[in-house]
């Protein structure tokens, strides 16, 4: 495992080459400030809306990664001021999905910062989010020596088909999709790396029934207080070292934890299907958005009489998709 | 000046520290100050300079604090001999932290132990009567030598202890005194506080508990005792820890709930909890009726956390709580039952059932075209779907999720050797689980079939085998769900006593009697059939002994009346 990661880390110190600075913001970066990674491809029309969020939420600083986009996301983010990002027009494939790129973005600036690493559609809910900031659940980590707290990925689908509504450029993107599964998580152990791997949810129900192997993994650990030896291995589902994965409690007790609300299944599902299908930049060959492209054409309505409606982080803890743990 | 003097030691959110120092000295309490020997000088000159202007405010000399080390009662001691020294006035003082908030107004607290002017408030029981330690060391604190940190080396400081307990090494604990332990805030008189520190004996005393473990927590406690007229064991201070003795802390949503507890001071205060200071601060007039302390709101939030924290909610798997194999205290949530050969015996069981037991009754819920549910829905609670394959590519979720999902109403489904098995450990060792199974009524629907002799053989064979597979599971040392199997033979013969067992157990009817069966089918030259099979070279033994001349198929149709034997 130390081999493991020592590979990583060498090879998101190769691929800092196809890293080419945009907006370099970084001397502004605080020594207690809460930072934001995220690596995205033509998204300008979810970003004001993301960094509206996470700007409420308390994150101080952005880092993004943009991988080439060509509809104007580069321009919007330089321009922001507590945002700074570096352009690539290199393989996202061949970066490990993306991974390599913000490893080494997170190992030079995020060293003893907490840092969120985050997709442009991934909106993070914690317990308490609706009355503390960001800072008081870090600080609260950082109090019993916690160093990453767990989330569960939530596909968030509209009522009726998926493209039936426009989503608009700073919308809320739940006003649209504001329903989820609440009961049909099937969890295992990894045992390489010891974290869960979780799958289920609309997409296992809709997409992928028939296999359901296939289904993707909902599972990440988002939030970690970062230090220069750690690494992402895929995505953000698993770490190294890999007592990091560690964020679930094994002998009956619940740890606290979160959830990423997914605002993935919008009408922009399409295009994004359709785009990244050609690119082939995704995991197993764009398996996923392969399934999504055929039956996208379909029209599948994700929504049944027993989705849920979201309300808030209370429900969810009510319904075991978060926990409170000892945070009270 | 008022009587009161507070001490207030202080490591970290400085302005905050001076924010509630000056809301003390507003009520004319003066304040001693002990700013951890870590803040670097220039942090600690720039805070002296902050609060010059305020005659009240000390500093008293700075020692180093670590957890669980001698350095918090140094801190404490040089702290309050500044105090008693330098405002002869004080007559209680009042230990707090930086992350100590005043709930009610000052003025109260005065009053409150102006009332009371002989009484020290301290916590302080003898360690055989408290609950709270962690590690496992009570009496130990006071008789093994501690010189390894705790938090930066654990395995020393495990591996030293063990020694002493192998080796048998001891300390003699200081004659005259008796070792108590309690909150490290406390509110002593000046009389009690001062022969403490001016005790001849003070240096063997502090030698002595320079190597006990947490001395804060049992030096004041213990050498109080020795002095005090009337100590009032409790703090003054509310103070709540979680399962690894960590205080909790209190944010802005707290508002409600502190100002309820009616507590004098809190810990501890989130540094950017602005309301909270905000609140307690400023608007003090009016904010709390005077009242005796009364924390038992705030204590019950606590303490729901600790126990989520170590037991947590029975029956879910989530992304914070996957259990390993065993530490499930209990693999489901919600109390459910299972069938087995009911359905195959009886015509309209499951409709039947719902009628008599009010539980929500699904068919095969591991069939293999699909999960049946009840009222042949495709998608129950929680959006769990009938999906075959999805179930089955992990079905202790589907089942835990299907309990989960549907907790507070009681489950029952079908089961049968036709079925997906992968479920059956899950099943035997789940204490929820009640399985009643009927062997070898997987005959009946072949018996009533259409089928080939030649086709219903194997299918027989193949049942069979797996049947008898199952209840060897469901007969291991390791099955903890309430089992009942009967051979179809048996039940047959009496279906009532069975059955009248079963439903009481589920306990949704209180009826005493079951006044209706459900209707059995006709089992007429079954006997036949059987003999069939084995002169086939088939051996079906699940059924119990089945009498080839149909004595059952004829006699128990017209049902005897149903009775019970208590």
């Amino acid at each position: 495992m130390r081999l493991r990661r020592k590979r990583r880390l060498m090879r998101c110190l190769r691929k800092r080459r196809d890293l080419k600075s945009v907006a370099d913001n970084t001397a502004k970066i605080k020594r207690s400030d809460i930072l934001l990674m995220s690596v995205v491809r033509n998204e300008k029309i979810r970003l004001p809306y993301f960094l509206d969020y996470y700007r409420k939420l308390g994150i101080n600083h952005f880092l993004f990664i943009d991988n080439d986009s060509d509809d104007g996301t580069g321009d919007y983010l330089s321009d922001q001021p507590d945002v700074s990002v570096w352009h690539t027009n290199a393989s996202y494939k061949r970066a490990t999905f993306g991974t390599d790129w913000s490893n080494y973005l997170l190992r030079k600036y995020a060293h003893d910062h907490w840092v969120l690493t985050v997709d442009p559609d991934e909106f993070f809910i914690y317990p308490f989010c609706d009355t503390r900031p960001i800072r008081a659940l870090t600080d609260w980590l950082n109090g019993c020596a916690v160093r990453s707290f767990g989330t569960m990925l939530i596909d968030m689908y509209p009522q009726g088909p998926v493209d039936a509504e426009t989503y608009h450029e700073g919308q809320d993107p739940f006003q649209i999709a504001r329903w989820f599964d609440a009961g049909n998580y099937m969890i295992t152990k990894n045992p390489d790396y010891g974290n869960l791997w979780i799958q289920g949810g609309p997409r296992a129900r809709v997409f992928f029934r028939d296999n359901p192997a296939k289904a993707p993994a909902l599972n990440k650990i988002p939030l970690v207080k970062w230090d220069r030896r750690y690494v992402y291995v895929s995505s953000t589902h698993s770490l190294l070292p890999r007592g990091l994965n560690q964020v679930y409690d094994e002998w009956g007790g619940e740890k606290a934890s979160g959830a990423l609300l997914h605002a993935k299944l919008i009408n922009t599902l399409g295009d994004k299907a359709k785009e990244e299908l050609q690119r082939g930049q995704h995991y197993r060959r764009s398996g996923e958005y392969r399934a999504y492209a055929e039956q996208l054409a379909d029209k599948p309505v994700f929504w049944c009489d027993r989705s849920e409606k979201y309300i808030n982080w209370r429900q969810l803890e009510i319904l075991g998709l978060m926990s409170k743990g000892n945070w009270a | 000046m008022s009587s009161l003097g507070i001490l207030m030691l202080v490591h970290t959110a400085l302005h905050r520290a001076e924010q509630v120092a000056r809301h003390w000295t507003a009520s004319g309490c003066p304040v001693v100050i002990h700013v951890d020997q870590k803040v670097s000088d220039k942090v600690y000159s720039d805070f002296v300079t902050a609060c010059a202007d305020e005659p009240l405010i000390r500093f008293s000399d700075r020692h180093v604090c670590e957890w669980g080390g001698w350095g918090i009662v140094a801190a404490s001691q040089s702290a309050a001999e500044l105090m008693l020294e330098a405002f002869p006035d004080v007559h209680h003082v009042y230990l707090s932290s930086g992350a100590c908030l005043p709930l009610r107004p000052v003025d109260e607290l005065i009053d409150y132990l102006l009332d009371r002017p002989r009484v020290d408030f301290i916590e302080s029981a003898t360690t055989a009567d408290v609950s709270w330690t962690i590690g496992g060391l009570d009496q130990e604190r006071f008789t093994l030598r501690f010189p390894f940190s705790w938090r930066k080396n654990r395995k020393l400081f495990d591996a030293y202890v063990k020694f002493q307990r192998a080796t048998g090494m001891r300390r003699r604990i200081p004659d005259g005194i008796m070792p108590h332990m309690g909150s490290q805030w406390w509110c002593l008189t000046r009389q009690t506080l001062s022969a403490v520190l001016q005790d001849p004996r003070r240096q063997t005393y502090d030698r002595y508990f320079r190597r006990v473990w947490i001395p804060d927590e049992s030096y004041f406690q213990t050498l109080s005792r020795l002095y005090s007229t009337h100590i009032e064991s409790r703090s003054l201070t509310l103070s709540k820890f979680d399962y690894q003795g960590r205080p909790h802390i209190y944010y802005d949503d707290h508002l409600q709930l502190l100002r309820r507890s009616d507590c004098f001071v809190a810990r501890k205060a989130w540094s950017h909890a602005d309301r909270l200071y905000q609140a307690f601060l400023t608007d003090q007039a009016g904010a709390m009726k005077p009242a005796e302390p009364n924390p038992g709101k705030i204590d019950r939030v606590f303490s729901k956390a600790v126990e989520r924290r170590t037991r947590g909610r029975d029956g879910l798997y989530m992304q914070s709580r996957f259990p390993r194999h065993g530490s499930e205290n209990g693999l489901t949530s919600f109390p459910y039952s299972v069938f087995q050969g009911f359905a195959e015996l009886f015509e309209d069981f499951e409709q039947w059932l719902t009628e008599t037991t009010g539980t929500r009754v699904h068919g095969h819920l591991f069939g293999p075209e699909r999960a049946e549910f009840s009222g042949g829905e495709t998608i129950i609670n929680g959006a769990l779907s009938d999906c075959a394959v999805l179930r089955d590519y992990n079905p202790t979720a589907f089942l835990s999720n299907l309990v989960w999902n549907t907790r507070g109403e009681r489950q029952c489904f079908q089961f049968g050797p036709g079925d997906t098995q992968k479920i059956n450990w899950f099943l035997a060792r789940d204490k929820n689980a009640q399985i009643s199974v009927i062997t070898g009524a997987w005959a009946i629907p072949l018996f009533r079939s259409n089928l080939n002799f030649a086709d219903i053989r194997t299918a027989a064979a193949h049942l069979q085998q797996v049947e008898a597979k199952q209840i060897e599971v469901l007969r291991s040392v390791w099955a903890k769900a309430r089992i009942r199997s009967w051979s179809l033979a048996d039940f047959v013969e009496s279906p009532m006593e069975p059955l009248q067992l079963v439903i009481e157990e589920i306990g949704t009817v209180h009826a005493s009697h079951l006044t209706e069966a459900p209707t059995m089918v006709d089992l007429s030259g079954f006997g036949k059939f059987l003999q069939n099979l084995k002169n086939q070279g088939m051996h079906p033994y699940m059924m119990g002994d089945f009498p080839t001349d149909d004595v059952f198929g004829t006699r128990i149709r017209p049902y005897r009346k149903p009775y019970l034997v208590q």
